[in-house]
């Protein structure tokens, strides 16, 4: 392909992760890009004609790794695009998927609007919270194990009620059927 | 078909043939099923040929809008000495929608081959997929495809064996129903947060990265290869005789309170009522439909009359109140509280506007508070007047139609089904049959 470059792109002067002086809330951090992850991120960079495009799948890989985007990981991404931890913060606070805080080792999503809503979400919303022991959505079980969140439009509106587990997308769940469910999480 | 149900013998089917095979999912299975032909024979022709094609098809985008594809495609100028590039939105995130998503699922080779006759249609070497990262099942079918197809030599610098160059790369969203606005998913694309743009420029002039681009639905691209092996005059005969501008078949996502919930082909044009009653068989049982929202959840609401009055396409939904938009079907029954479920749509657009507009960003929350006011039993009749205000001022006012879409429904709702608005301010039930009937 050919390289394009607009006025619209590095907008962001290259700034220096390693200088900034943010918390370093996993302790002592090791860096998520190394070996074949590196090699992964070189290859994405070879698939746009800007560092700042491979910025979204950067992130995935972070939390991939990780199961959440931490400060020191984005400050990791900003330094490998040319782009400034805080613009890169920026950035992953606009989407909802990326995890900007620990979740619980089960992080259940359930969509709730019209489509499901109309065929009964709400149920099955209050029979998880029921059956993991967590008191509220989004507020981790004790146990640490389930976190539960509504959603918006899982985009399964004929398998009602869609739910996502971490990366598993699972369909026509009912309020008898969360108990197996929850069972075969472990 | 009406996956996950058999195929009914009303269906056309053209670009879901294949959807619960699990054999067509791979290349080889793709390649006994006829798949790359049309991609071999494109790269045999001129870019303006396959262009022309396309536009006496007929084709329209099926993603919403619904502007012919041929047309844009020919706004690409040929030999501009820029990179030009293809998006195709796969972020299907329309409440309602569900048929890209299975599209992807079971014939991920369609996309790929739409996406490499469309690149190449409009002169670009690039085309991104954007699909939303919900779809962990749909990302990891088409990054297998493309994958198969590298390998294959399908794709590439050397694309078929033709020398041309013609790359596709999935790219995965990360949660933003906005992003599906195109020139928001072109900012997320290169990695900013997915703001749309202010138009013009429009993205035929300066899109992806600054570049000339065209972006198009999943299912519109997968209709190409079709028509390029078929022919435009195969393409036109789907459709009402007395309708030449809804063209070719279309995928109709079905969900609610339905008895056969799914996606069905039909060609354009088709009798809404056969279609709800027939083919999707109609309520659940000692229910009756009460509104249907027939194009995803940013198009009016339809009353059952309207709905079983409409021919299914463009123009029949347009005549009838409404709007085809991304035909996700949601049916809605008198068992439901139908203020509750406006209230929950609007919930749903306030928390997916992306704040740059005051209309939008205070409008959405606004109007989602007014509502659920009134669905909590604690409405006034002076909130119905300000909530027609308030969908006035987020109408035409915005950089999107994100703002547009809120107020659609409800505006729509209101119009239609004021009674149980009122219902519910004068603390009066609606009357609704119990839920547990069925």
């Amino acid at each position: 392909m050919s390289a394009a470059h607009n006025e619209m792109g590095e907008m962001h002067s290259p700034a220096h992760a390693s200088h900034s002086d943010h918390r370093h809330p996993e302790g002592d951090y090791a860096p998520v890009f190394v070996g074949a992850r590196k090699t992964e991120l070189d290859e994405l960079l070879t698939r746009y004609p800007t560092k700042m495009a491979a910025l979204l799948p950067a992130l995935w890989i972070v939390q991939e790794e990780r199961g959440w985007v931490s400060s020191d990981g984005m400050a990791e991404v900003a330094s490998l695009l040319d782009l400034t931890p805080a613009y890169v913060k920026g950035v992953v606070s606009f989407y909802t998927m990326y995890h900007q805080h620990p979740v619980g080792q089960h992080f259940i999503q359930v969509c709730t609007t019209s489509p499901c809503n109309v065929c009964g979400a709400e149920d099955v919303v209050n029979a998880l919270l029921k059956h993991t022991g967590c008191e509220e959505l989004g507020v981790t079980s004790p146990d640490g194990k389930y976190t539960v969140i509504e959603v918006e439009c899982l985009g399964a509106c004929g398998f009602n009620t869609p739910l996502m587990v971490n990366e598993k997308f699972i369909e026509s769940v009912t309020v008898e059927s969360v108990p197996a469910l929850l069972a075969s999480l472990g | 078909m009406g996956f996950p149900h058999p195929p009914h013998e009303r269906e056309t089917l053209v670009l879901s043939k294949y959807f619960g095979d699990k054999d067509a999912i791979g290349l080889d299975g793709w390649r006994k099923r006829g798949g790359y032909v049309a991609l071999e024979q494109a790269l045999k022709m001129s870019p303006a040929e396959i262009v022309s094609i396309v536009k006496e098809s007929g084709l329209r985008g099926r993603g919403g809008a619904g502007f012919p594809t041929g047309v844009k495609w020919s706004f690409m100028k040929p030999g501009d000495g820029k990179p030009h590039y293809l998006c195709c939105n796969a972020d299907e995130s329309e409440p309602g929608t569900f048929k890209d998503r299975e599209i992807m699922r079971w014939t991920p080779h369609a996309l790929v081959e739409g996406c490499a006759i469309g690149a190449y249609a409009i002169g670009a070497e690039v085309a991104y997929i954007y699909i939303r990262g919900e779809y962990t099942e749909a990302l990891a079918k088409m990054n297998a495809a493309c994958k198969e197809a590298y390998a294959a030599g399908i794709l590439g610098t050397n694309a078929m064996g033709t020398g041309k160059t013609v790359h596709v790369y999935v790219h995965k969203g990360a949660g933003a129903y906005i992003c599906g606005e195109e020139t928001a998913l072109m900012n997320s694309l290169e990695g900013r947060r997915g703001n749309p743009r202010i138009k013009p420029p429009f993205p035929a002039v300066a899109g992806l990265f600054g570049q000339p681009t065209t972006i198009n639905n999943v299912e519109t691209l997968v209709a190409v290869p079709h028509i390029l092996t078929n022919g435009a005059e195969w393409y036109k005969k789907f459709g009402r005789p007395d309708n030449p501008k809804s063209t070719g078949t279309k995928l109709f996502s079905v969900c609610g309170n339905i008895q056969k919930p799914g996606n069905y082909e039909v060609t354009l044009g088709f009798p809404f009522k056969d279609f709800l009653y027939d083919l999707c068989g109609g309520p659940l049982p000692g229910r009756q439909f009460k509104a249907i929202i027939p194009g995803g959840i940013s198009v009016p609401i339809q009353t059952r009359e309207e709905a079983e009055n409409s021919p299914m396409d463009y123009e029949g939904f347009v005549a009838n109140g409404t709007m085809l938009g991304s035909g996700g079907v949601i049916v809605i029954d008198d068992a439901q509280n139908l203020v509750k479920q406006i209230a929950r749509a609007a919930r749903f657009f306030a928390h997916e506007s992306c704040a740059q507009c005051t209309q939008c960003r205070e409008g959405t929350a606004w109007t989602t508070k007014i509502l659920e006011r009134i669905v909590a039993g604690e409405g006034s009749a002076e909130d119905l007047d300000t909530l027609l205000d308030i969908g006035e001022n987020m109408t035409g006012k915005t950089i999107c139609v994100l703002s547009d879409s809120c107020a659609t429904p409800v505006k729509s709702g209101l119009d239609k089904f004021r009674g149980d608005f009122e219902a519910l301010i004068k603390k009066k039930k609606v009357h609704m049959v119990p839920a547990q009937v069925a």
